[in-house]
């Protein structure tokens, strides 16, 4: 459809969600707004293949999840600094503890394959149905649930299970057991 | 459809807790709106042919 003002406020208006999934994808402000700045190019660049009606948001997001693929694969190896990026991008700082918090959730997100991260904040932040999610990543939705269910546990055993890499649960009911012993 | 069903009550809280620190984490920046930078962009670009021609742009350059 032809760029309309009307179309122009709705893009204007993604901005702020698609920013958000940019920093939460590659815990990098630099980059993600230059990810935005080539999303919204690549957009209007091809508005006419954008069909009235449809969802706005969805198509965003999906053109930007693929620009950041793609340099994803010609980046890999200068990442990272991620959460020090990240960080300064926030307009206020966080508490100490609060910050320390956040750090350790941050780094815990940037451990998660990418599938599962993109699909757990898909769902999870940008709010996106798991129909959506799953047109965004070009899969089905059973493979975003199953992501989504992944990348909780994994979150969770980084979080919250102190030592689960290291100790199946039989060693750690030893241990409990063993210590109530003694 | 098969729901997982076996959540216990301490799975159920982390679980809630992670999803408050994913949101947390994702509207802080949500919350900081758009971006002068965007929105100059937005209103500049004429239409799909000036929006191509800045990528041109940029390919050439990179």
């Amino acid at each position: 459809m032809p760029l309309t003002d009307s179309l122009r406020d709705d893009i204007l208006a993604s901005v702020p969600s698609l920013r958000a999934f940019a920093i939460s994808l590659s815990g990098n402000g630099d980059r993600a707004d230059d990810l935005v700045q080539e999303t919204l190019l690549r957009a209007i660049a091809n508005i006419d293949s954008f069909q009235p009606g449809s969802n706005l948001p969805a198509w965003l997001f999906t053109i930007l999840r693929n620009l950041f693929r793609s340099d994803y694969r010609k980046r890999r190896r200068e990442v990272e600094d991620a959460e020090g990026n990240y960080a300064k991008t926030l307009k206020t700082q966080p508490a100490q503890n609060a910050h320390l918090e956040f750090e350790e959730f941050r780094t815990a997100l940037d451990k998660l394959p990418q599938d599962q991260r993109e699909a757990l904040i898909l769902v999870g932040a940008s709010g996106f149905s798991y129909e959506d999610a799953a047109a965004i990543c070009g899969c089905a939705v059973g493979t975003i649930k199953s992501r989504v269910n992944r990348a909780r546990s994994k979150l969770s055993a980084l979080l919250y299970v102190e030592g689960a890499e290291d100790f199946g649960p039989d060693e750690t009911v030893r241990a409990v057991i063993g210590g109530n012993g003694g | 459809m098969k729901e997982v069903k076996k959540q216990g009550g301490l799975n159920a809280e982390i679980q809630s807790r992670i999803g408050h620190q994913l949101r947390a984490m994702y509207d802080d920046v949500v919350r900081q709106g758009v971006p002068d930078r965007f929105a100059e962009l937005i209103r500049k670009l004429d239409g799909p042919e000036a929006a191509a021609a800045q990528i041109d742009d940029k390919d050439g350059r990179d």
